[in-house]
């Protein structure tokens, strides 16, 4: 969106763009703000709950598994940082496939858009597999075997919030996934080249990466706290 | 890519769509039946088609209103026609059921709150005068906006579904707190009819995002040349902020209506804790929940909600009062900044439904002083229209009738609001028929007179035909007079401590001097709304049979819309979109009775 402004333009006095970006653009900027409501509710929802009961059960103990790891190996939160890792080393390569369509480098978009989704799916991957371990375990919706940090009887609320904000927030990274995919496509038919600019790109950047932003928010609340 | 080529939507479309402009000063689609009428992107079809599905809405539920109406004015009474056209489950032996009570009051409230003052309301006004007002060829995202339309019939479709399960439709109130919404074991309208409920209102919020995020970004980069924001014709204002009250504030009510279905299904416990039903005989294992956090979410939707509902109306009355008292409005900017300072304070001041809830009461201090602010800039607005009224050379249209019985009724139902938000008086007041009349006043009635301003004034603009003055004038006073009738002696119930969401006060020592005046405001009830239904009439009449509009701009306004053909086309406006020189209140200046917006300042004329 580079472009040379006129000294003394007037932005708002109609016949143009205030921001000087095109409606899609802003949409999205509103949609996230929305969105940001949305998982904002779910996550002070969760911090008033939390802080309302007696006990809460502490997260070193309970996401402590790795994938073939023996189960006797205490490994407290080292598949999270991974996953963490991967869904940000994502959000890099997503940055890069925005510079690349800025610099209308459709090669590079192409590879990095890729690597963002195979970010995304790797990601995605490493969720399944924590929920299917948690559940082998026996927690779910409504259940909860894991006790209180002091050892007293937790209630099944740390599940209940756990499954349904990080579910949540699995949706929005499988939606953007297949966003990623639809635009990858759409870049390798040329759609970009021929339009003569990667603004969808820049759209879907800014969603993956406001994805990225929430999961930090989600990872600060269920892991580290 | 130059800002020039954004401006218009989407840079792929923009081409064609402007090289048509230019080569034919006129749109020729392709038009079937099924473009025009059906799935249609034109943002003035689909505000006809929010307005036409919101009119059917409110007769449904004002016809609830009339059932449960019935009921309250004339509990011992056995109506037979009930018991033949409701069935021996609702309405055995001519008597409403409790269940059916309790399901009718639920969807009245729903149905007005959401699918008539909302979606029929923003829908419409926002569809049809955004664009025409800032000059636009139609919304940024038409086919965005057609979605927003699907998905508001599709949200109506399955609400109305729930009506006709087995079990009813959902029945806890129109606010659907848990425990009893959450528990399907609880009541009947907890079953069924409440996951319709919850699923007809995720619809609705998506449906409520798409049209939002639309009308934001189009006022913001749509507007035409000279159209600077304090151009802006205070209707366009006024949607503004409601579309941004809308997308900040509705996806809190998913999330809390999300946390609610796996309650319901999953077994969770966020709104549950300690609970034994009667019915079943049952404790359940429930723990560590809070009812009292669905309350949070669900009024953090709901108070910025009613503003979601007054400001539509706020900007409509100011339009149509600026230009029939032919005066410019008082007070523009102080218009607008009250209308901004409204929508901040919407979200500061929830908490003041939950005073008794246990809330703490400095938090709830904290909620007096905040709800208690929004006086100022009500009040302002109020002085506003009265001086725009001042000395006005006024013409009593009906459209001008109905504004000016809005401004009537923001007052009498604004000050109970300043009553009830006391959290001390809130204590004896709070779930009696004092907040049902409140509530009524201020944001029902308000709401509808302000849609009924907006729809006879811009009709013309609709559908090219006038509605029948005769009608309108009947609808008016009936209207306003019979509101009043209805919810003034609910402010003495109430005063004398008489519950709402009772179906039968009768067995009620204290209650029972209030039968007589139940059954008056019953009465008065019936014939309002038999009212409405003239105006039904006088509507789809006028739309086939009316009086011909013979000129573009009927009522000798300012703004761009009368600039515009009488029956404009997908594009709103042969040739070029006209450009802008002034502000949309020049009314009785230096001698003119108006001056167009699209006038460009005289020599000796200075800006307003």
């Amino acid at each position: 969106m580079a472009q040379a402004i006129p000294a003394g333009q007037k932005w708002w006095s109609g016949g143009k763009s205030p921001f000087n970006v095109e409606y899609g653009k802003l949409m999205m900027w509103y949609f996230l703000m929305s969105d940001a409501f949305t998982f904002g509710a779910f996550l002070i929802s969760y911090g008033s709950i939390r802080f309302a009961s007696n006990g809460w059960p502490d997260p070193n103990e309970v996401f402590r598994a790795f994938p073939f790891a023996p189960e006797s190996l205490h490994l407290p939160l080292v598949f999270v940082s991974l996953m963490t890792f991967i869904l940000i080393a994502s959000s890099v390569t997503m940055v890069l496939a925005v510079a690349a369509g800025h610099n209308r480098d459709q090669k590079k978009v192409t590879m990095y858009m890729i690597f963002t989704i195979i970010g995304g799916i790797l990601f995605l991957s490493c969720q399944a597999w924590e929920w299917t371990h948690l559940h082998g375990e026996g927690a779910w919706w409504g259940r909860n075997p894991f006790p209180n940090a002091d050892g007293s009887k937790a209630s099944t609320n740390f599940t209940n919030f756990f499954f349904t904000i990080t579910g949540f927030h699995g949706f929005h990274v499988f939606s953007g996934v297949v966003i990623n995919i639809i635009m990858l496509i759409k870049n390798l038919r040329g759609d970009f080249e021929k339009r003569g600019h990667y603004l969808m790109i820049e759209k879907a950047g800014l969603y993956w990466h406001f994805v990225d932003l929430v999961w930090v928010f989600v990872f600060t609340c269920f892991y580290l706290l | 890519m130059s800002n020039e080529a954004t401006l218009h939507g989407h840079p792929e479309v923009v081409t064609t769509h402007d090289a048509h402009h230019d080569e034919h000063g006129v749109h020729h689609h392709k038009e079937t039946f099924i473009t025009k009428y059906v799935f249609s992107q034109d943002h003035k079809m689909i505000s006809k088609q929010f307005l036409i599905t919101g009119m059917i809405w409110a007769i449904i539920g004002g016809l609830m209103s009339v059932l449960f109406r019935l009921q309250l004015g004339y509990p011992d009474a056995h109506f037979q026609f009930l018991e033949d056209l409701l069935g021996s489950k609702w309405a055995k032996g001519g008597q409403i059921q409790p269940e059916f009570y309790y399901a009718l009051v639920t969807m009245h409230g729903t149905i007005l709150v959401f699918f008539v003052l909302t979606g029929g309301l923003s829908g419409t006004f926002a569809n049809f005068l955004i664009p025409l007002q800032i000059g636009a060829r139609d919304m940024a995202s038409p086919l965005m906006n057609m979605l927003s339309y699907w998905f508001f019939l599709l949200s109506s479709v399955i609400m109305f579904c729930s009506l006709f399960v087995e079990t009813g439709p959902a029945s806890g109130g129109w606010t659907t707190y848990p425990p009893l919404s959450a528990l399907g074991d609880a009541s009947d309208g907890s079953k069924t009819g409440m996951d319709l409920w919850i699923v007809a209102m995720a619809m609705f919020v998506v449906s409520s995002l798409l049209g939002n995020l639309n009308y934001i970004s189009t006022i913001l980069n749509l507007r035409t040349k000279g159209m600077s924001m304090t151009r802006l014709p205070l209707t366009v204002w006024a949607l503004f902020f409601t579309a941004i009250l809308g997308v900040l504030s509705f996806p809190v009510l998913l999330s809390g209506l999300i946390l609610l279905l796996f309650d319901r299904h999953a077994g969770t416990s966020f709104y549950l804790s300690d609970i034994f039903i009667a019915s079943t005989q049952k404790a359940l294992p429930n723990e560590g929940g809070s009812a009292i956090l669905y309350q949070h979410l669900f009024w953090f939707l709901g108070h910025p909600e009613v503003y979601i509902i007054i400001l539509p109306a706020m900007g409509l009355v100011s339009e149509v009062m600026s230009i029939n008292a032919r005066k410019p409005i008082f007070g523009y900017m102080a218009m607008v900044g009250s209308m901004f300072a409204i929508a901040i304070l919407a979200f500061l001041v929830w908490a003041h439904h939950m005073f008794v809830t246990g809330l703490n009461p400095f938090l709830g201090s904290v909620f007096v002083l905040l709800t208690l602010l929004i006086a100022v800039p009500s009040a302002i607005k109020v002085f506003n229209w009265l001086t725009t009224l001042w000395r006005g050379n006024i013409r009593f249209t009906p459209a001008m009738l109905f504004a000016i019985g809005f401004v009537s009724t923001f007052i009498s139902g604004g000050l109970t609001g300043i009553f009830l938000g006391n959290s001390t008086l809130d204590i004896s007041l709070h779930d009696t028929y004092f907040v049902i009349a409140h509530f009524h006043i201020v944001m029902g009635v308000s709401g509808i007179l302000g849609m009924f301003a907006g729809i006879y004034h811009w009709f013309p603009k609709m559908y090219g035909r006038y509605m029948n003055n005769t009608l309108a004038y009947i609808h008016f006073w009936v209207t306003l007079i019979g509101a009043y009738l209805i919810f003034w002696p609910m402010h003495y119930e109430g005063l004398a401590g008489m519950p709402r969401r009772y179906m039968d006060y009768s067995n009620w020592v204290q209650f029972n001097q209030f039968g007589g005046l139940n059954q008056f405001i019953s009465t008065v009830a019936i014939i309002t709304f038999a009212v409405q239904l003239l105006f039904v009439f006088n509507f789809f009449y006028s739309i086939f049979k009316g009086r011909r509009v013979m000129s573009r701009n009927p009522w000798n306004a300012t703004t761009l819309e009368w600039t515009a053909p009488i029956r404009p086309g997908h594009g709103n406006w042969p040739g070029e979109i006209p450009e802008v020189h002034r502000w949309p209140y020049d009314y009785a200046k230096d001698g003119a009775d108006f001056i167009p917006q699209t006038e460009p300042l005289g020599s000796h004329e200075s800006a307003h």
